[in-house]
């Protein structure tokens, strides 16, 4: 008898609080069922820079900058499947306030305004990622197969969409528990 | 122009007209035209005046694309942007004369004197390029004469003191027909219907076959005979002279020469519903023949051909009343422009009930095309059967053509409904002709391959609009031009047309850019159903039109313009770096961003 | 026997008068919408509801209950065309749904939640819009503005105070309250006002209630908009 292949996943927080991705961890003991079937790739649980090739790539939060849309691609490069995970992936959430702001404005409250650490000057180390005009929503960027919508996602629908994805379906919630919030 | 509201100017203004809240458009008008814009203190005085919210005034006076709640230039010049001007060079004009008077489109010069915009087509197209200042085309336009226009602005020559000829409308009739061959003497009609009782007069109407001009093709005499039956405190007669179909201008020719036509149409309709009450929606591009139209009315006045007892007939009391529009397509629908009529935003209303029923202000109301009036006019005067010898079975009479485009002869055609499009296209000089959009924007595209089609309500109907583009044209401009158009004209009252139309210009301009994708094309097709299928009134249902007919006839011109990819992203990934670059001074590797990986 | 038409096969006893919604709601049958409150005159705007009758397509709200007529409402068509009017009102507001009062009480979220609208597909717009604090009870927040038109209904009808109107045209329609600086608090509006409370999203909102109801006993938490739709109806 042969054990079926473990799906790799890789998962992100892209302009994201990690919310989403503590609520995966709540899906309790579902992990060791998962974990029976996955394998992990790019993930805050693992220290993978770049995720190689992929069954499923969640992502969570949504593109504030240039590195976030870089890794955003590579993980569009690197998955079958593609899905947003919560609020800010699909429509840029609470990073996406600052959108009603002009960019320069903000950066000059923030860096020549306001008393601050960068001595009036706005950083400008290339190693620093260069921010977007604007929060964008993953599906502005990329092309995406699924999303997970919530604030975060419960950890029931977490399992419920990621239960059809193992099982190869499309993830299918019931409306009495999709929420935005 | 931009002096500080003077109460007493504001007076004779509002003196002007009656306080009731069907003024509200046309008082707004005038303090528009009179200091160039609307001062917040004079909306105060006029709501109060008219005892309506202030919110009420706010309301209409930010929806008609030619009042200003902030001063403009104290010349404010306005470029017709319809996809014939733009092919007779208009953009080039207008970036020549920003340049000349170093100013930017859409923004007031610091000094006050001027500014320039652009804004849907203004019946020019078969003269254009074309343009507004302050109201008044200005047709023909070249380079030599925007050098000339922008050295009187920055002189400040009043425009009474330009050359007068600049301002010029000139018609030109290239085929005349039943109507125009033979127009009827004014008061012909007027004695015709009196001579005969209401009955007799319909049937004639009715023997003419004669169906609305304005698009739909109602059968005129049905739509007269449900009037005269409708009970109503009284019975009003309504002419929609809002052509904003662009590409059309044969109403602006009948309304310039045969005006006494459309009023003794619209005379002898009231006769026959009852009506004691005529209005003339003039839309507001057509300002500059108010005065002209004025003193016709006049003249009628005098002639006993309007007022009181016409022709000595008692009872027989029918007067006709101009109101402007003031920059909005929609009220070209009729039941928006019943509400514009009666000085709100032009929202088309719920249907039923239809305006024969309950119309202007609640009452039994006829609303007709300036051409629908001008043709009932000579079938009242010579009875139905000419007109019905003309045309097909199902379209009967005459009807007239503005053409434009890439043709040698422009102008006015009067054909018999179902003449093909090749005859009208070999008649204008197109030898080279790709494709004719007819009826406008709203209307069809045709290809080469369909020139052999007629004409008439049962083949390819059409609201008068005849625009030619050659083998030179790429049609998917057309078709953006015309997304642009709709979006700038919805009156946003459905979700579908205010937000698609929207979303559906900005993805035309996606793949102008050549940023599109396979995936934008599907997408512009489901907004395309959803427009056409949720829409509340018929700009929602045909603002698909351009894109849907293009797509099907000419879809190597969008196909050529696709990234070749699935997906492309849906804005400009490295200009979204701007700002951060310009605020940082970086310009590493890291700065940028492909568009594609 | 009374007069019927039927809806998705199923027949709706309708009386002289009754819009097709109206006649589907009384008899237990929820078709989507939001502009259409059964206290005031339909609107026929938000075009949610938009149903094929006799194979005529058309807003439910405004169309009349006509004896005969065979009326399609959910369909998968029908429910398509839904789906993408949703999303062009989230995209064309600012629906940040997590930091919003009205989440879980709010008809525009249940009714996509009804309509299972999980992945984006159009554009943001990320409009500028204003918020108005000015009101001690109450807040107007335009970012959240689906112009339905209810508020101005309840200004004038209900109220008789035209409070609110609709104003401009196109993709720049917004609301304007009716006081000499334009702003709420200067306005006659009170808490106990019908137009205070009609709002179906978040844009008018009591101030001082948010989130008072916790999580998991909102409007929407247990009951899904058709089932809150119809369990009112029969109230």
């Amino acid at each position: 008898m042969t054990t079926p292949r473990k799906l790799r996943i890789a998962t992100v927080s892209l302009a994201g609080c990690f919310g989403c991705h503590m609520s995966l961890l709540d899906i309790d003991e579902h992990l060791l069922e998962l974990l029976g079937q996955v394998e992990l790739d790019r993930s805050p649980f693992t220290d993978i820079k770049l995720p190689g090739p992929c069954d499923i790539g969640l992502v969570e939060g949504g593109v504030c900058n240039a590195e976030n849309v870089e890794v955003l691609r590579a993980f569009r490069q690197s998955c079958k499947l593609l899905v947003a995970v919560g609020a800010c992936a699909i429509n840029g959430g609470l990073p996406a306030q600052r959108n009603m702001i002009p960019l320069t404005e903000i950066l000059e409250e923030v860096y020549h305004t306001s008393p601050g650490l960068a001595h009036g000057l706005i950083p400008n180390d290339p190693e620093l990622p260069l921010p977007l005009d604007k929060v964008y929503p993953l599906h502005e960027i990329v092309r995406i197969d699924y999303s997970i919508p919530g604030c975060p996602p419960s950890a029931h629908n977490l399992w419920q969409a990621l239960s059809d994805l193992l099982a190869g379906r499309p993830p299918e919630l019931d409306q009495h528990w999709i929420r935005y919030d | 122009m931009t002096e500080s509201p003077h109460a007493s100017t504001l007076s004779a203004i509002l003196a002007h007209h009656p306080a009731t809240p069907q003024a509200l458009l046309q008082i707004l008008n005038g303090i528009q035209s009179h200091y160039g814009h609307l001062p917040a203190t004079a909306l105060d005085a006029l709501a109060s005046h008219l005892q309506m919210p202030r919110s009420q005034v706010d309301a209409v006076a930010a929806f008609y694309a030619f009042l200003d709640l902030e001063p403009r230039g104290e010349y404010h010049l306005l470029f017709a942007d319809n996809i014939i001007e733009q092919m007779q060079g208009s953009t080039a004009l207008l970036d020549q004369l920003c340049r000349e008077l170093w100013i930017e489109p859409g923004k007031v010069s610091e000094d006050g004197l001027v500014s320039v915009g652009l804004t849907s087509c203004i019946g020019m197209g078969d003269q254009g390029p074309a343009l507004l200042v302050n109201q008044r085309p200005l047709t023909r336009l070249t380079a030599l004469r925007i050098a000339e226009i922008a050295c009187r602005i920055r002189d400040r020559v009043p425009l009474e003191s330009w050359p007068q000829e600049w301002f010029a409308v000139t018609d030109t009739i290239q085929r005349r027909d039943w109507l125009l061959s033979a127009p009827p003497q004014p008061g012909q009609a007027l004695v015709a219907v009196l001579a005969r009782d209401a009955d007799a007069s319909l049937a004639e109407l009715r023997r003419s076959g004669l169906r609305g001009r304005g698009g739909a093709g109602y059968p005129t005499a049905d739509k007269w005979a449900y009037c005269r039956a409708a009970t109503g405190a009284a019975h009003y007669v309504v002419c929609n002279a809002d052509e904003g179909e662009p590409g059309t201008f044969k109403d602006r020719f009948l309304l310039s020469h045969h005006a006494d036509l459309v009023f003794e149409g619209m005379t002898a309709c009231a006769r026959l519903i009852g009506a004691h009450q005529g209005f003339l929606y003039l839309r507001g591009e057509y300002r500059y023949l108010s005065g002209y139209l004025q003193d016709v009315l006049e003249r009628r006045r005098k002639q006993g051909w309007l007022g009181r007892n016409i022709l000595g007939c008692a009872g027989f009391d029918f007067d006709i009343e101009i109101h402007l529009g003031a920059g909005a397509y929609v009220c070209g629908e009729e039941s928006a422009l019943l509400e514009s009529l009666e000085g709100r935003r032009g929202i088309p209303r719920i249907r039923p009930p239809f305006p024969v029923q309950r119309g202007y202000l609640g009452q039994p109301t006829v609303i007709n095309n300036v051409e629908t009036f001008a043709l009932a006019c000579k079938i009242m005067q010579e009875g139905g059967a000419a007109f019905a010898a003309c045309g097909t079975a199902e379209s009967r009479g005459t009807r007239l053509h503005s053409v434009s485009g890439d043709c040698a002869r422009p102008g006015i055609y009067e054909y018999p409904y179902g003449v093909t499009i090749a005859e009208v296209l070999r008649d204008c000089g197109a030898d080279d002709a790709q494709a004719v959009q007819v009826g406008g924007p709203s209307g069809v595209c045709v290809a080469a391959v369909e020139f052999d089609r007629r004409l008439a309500f049962e083949d390819v109907p059409t609201a008068g609009a005849f625009m030619v583009f050659d083998h030179s044209r790429d049609l998917f401009e057309v078709a953006r031009n015309f997304s642009h158009f709709f979006a700038h004209e919805s009156c946003g009252f459905c979700t579908p047309c205010r937000v698609g139309t929207s979303l559906l210009r900005d993805l035309m301009d996606k793949l102008h850019q050549g940023l599109g994708s396979a995936t934008d094309l599907a997408q512009i097709e489901q907004l395309d159903a959803v427009l056409r299928d949720t829409s509340h009134c018929g700009l929602g249902h045909s603002a698909c039109n351009p894109v849907l007919d293009t797509l099907a006839k000419f879809r190597p011109a969008y196909q050529a313009r696709l990234a070749h990819h699935d997906f492309a992203p849906a804005f400009d990934l490295d200009a979204a770096l701007n700002a951060a670059r310009q605020l940082t001074g970086r310009d590493d590797a890291a700065a940028h961003l492909e568009q594609q990986p | 026997m009374s007069d019927s038409f039927t809806l998705d096969g199923r027949a709706i006893p309708c009386a002289p008068g009754q819009s097709i919604l109206q006649a589907a709601s009384a008899a237990g049958v929820f078709i989507p919408h939001l502009c259409f409150h059964p206290e005031f005159r339909p609107q026929g705007s938000c075009k949610l509801c938009t149903v094929r009758a006799s194979g005529r397509l058309g807003s439910a709200c405004t169309l009349p209950a006509t004896p005969g007529l065979s009326v399609e409402s959910d369909t998968a068509e029908l429910n398509a065309r839904r789906r993408v009017l949703l999303q062009l009102l989230f995209v064309e507001g600012n629906h940040f749904c997590p930091a919003c009062e009205k989440s879980g009480d709010c008809l525009l979220q249940a009714t996509a939640y009804a309509l299972k609208i999980l992945t984006p597909e159009f554009v943001q717009f990320y409009p500028h819009r204003a918020v108005d604090a000015s009101h001690p009870d109450i807040l107007l927040d335009m970012n959240r503005c689906i112009l339905c038109g209810l508020c101005v209904e309840a200004s004038h009808r209900a109220d008789g105070k035209d409070v609110f109107a609709l104003a401009g045209r196109g993709l720049h329609s917004h609301i304007v309250v009716n006081s000499a600086s334009g702003r709420l608090g200067d306005s006659t509006l009170t808490a106990t006002d019908r137009a205070a409370h009609i709002c179906p999203v978040g844009a008018i909102l009591p101030k001082r209630q948010g989130f008072h109801t916790p999580i998991g006993e909102r409007k929407y938490d247990h009951k899904t908009v058709a089932e809150q739709e119809i369990a009112g109806e029969s109230e």
